[in-house]
């Protein structure tokens, strides 16, 4: 993570340099929001386009990343998703809903000190597989669960 | 940023079990709103957790997320009293933090 930028974030926002600075065309925004947010893969309209942006095209099958979703939601902007990766030396995890307009939910990197354990809830347009791509020792590997919805979270 | 965040850390074991909850829109993009026009895509992009300054896990995320987005997260070797840290940044430069001692 860049230190440095979000320093440069806080201070510039108290001063309005920032401002000067988009009028001057010094700075592009996307570049200086989001430098580190994967714009390839979150911008994915396929499962399939997503995991070839993250590399993990060629993920195995593994009975070692644990979902804990409910075979039926109730209400798609609210399902609650639980992972735990049990795979040794997993670095990160990725949360694809299939069915989704953009499949790629969430990301996570774990650094030394965090357990391969997340708790989030996701919108789901419909029922959908949910697909959890953990990465660990430069493999990637995958498990699935589906989830069945019946008012979907993506409505207008 | 006027959204509360709400956190809480407990510790079982040596392990430390962070709860957080972060006030956020998170917009899709994809809603309409009461004027007909789609509603501009805002929601957190970035999440980071620190544990004594020390960054654990970086979280990447989208508009997939609910609303006021809940995370659990679970982190290792933490002592009570140790200081965990979490921040977010969104696609509008929006940014937010919030701190707690280990319980």
């Amino acid at each position: 993570m860049n230190e440095n930028r979000r320093q440069i974030l806080t201070r510039a926002g108290e001063t309005g340099v920032l401002a000067a600075a988009f009028a001057a065309g010094l700075l592009r925004p996307g570049e200086l929001l989001a430098a580190d947010w994967n714009k390839d893969a979150f911008g994915s309209k396929s499962a399939a386009d997503a995991l070839k942006s993250l590399g993990a095209s060629s993920a195995a099958d593994s009975k070692d990343i644990v979902i804990d979703a409910p075979q039926i939601a109730e209400n798609g902007a609210v399902v609650p998703i639980e992972i735990m990766s049990n795979v040794p030396n997993t670095r990160s995890i990725a949360v694809l809903i299939d069915k989704n307009p953009f499949p790629l939910a969430a990301k996570f990197d774990f650094l030394e000190g965090a357990v391969p354990f997340v708790k989030v809830n996701v919108k789901m347009g419909e029922s959908s597989n949910v697909r959890v791509v953990a990465e660990a020792g430069g493999k990637h590997y995958a498990a699935t669960k589906e989830v069945k919805v019946t008012i979907g979270g993506c409505g207008g | 940023m006027a959204d509360p965040m709400k956190i809480r850390a407990t510790l079982k074991g040596d392990t430390a079990d962070v709860r957080v909850l972060m006030g956020h829109p998170m917009e899709t993009g994809q809603r309409k709103g009461p004027d007909g026009k789609l509603v501009p895509k805002h929601f957190i992009q970035e999440v980071t957790v620190r544990l004594n300054g020390k960054t654990v896990m970086e979280g990447q995320i989208s508009q997939a997320v609910s609303r006021n987005p809940v995370f659990s997260f679970r982190v290792k070797g933490a002592k009570a009293g140790d200081k965990i840290e979490v921040s977010w940044l969104d696609n509008k430069g929006g940014t937010n933090k919030t701190e707690t001692a280990i319980a």
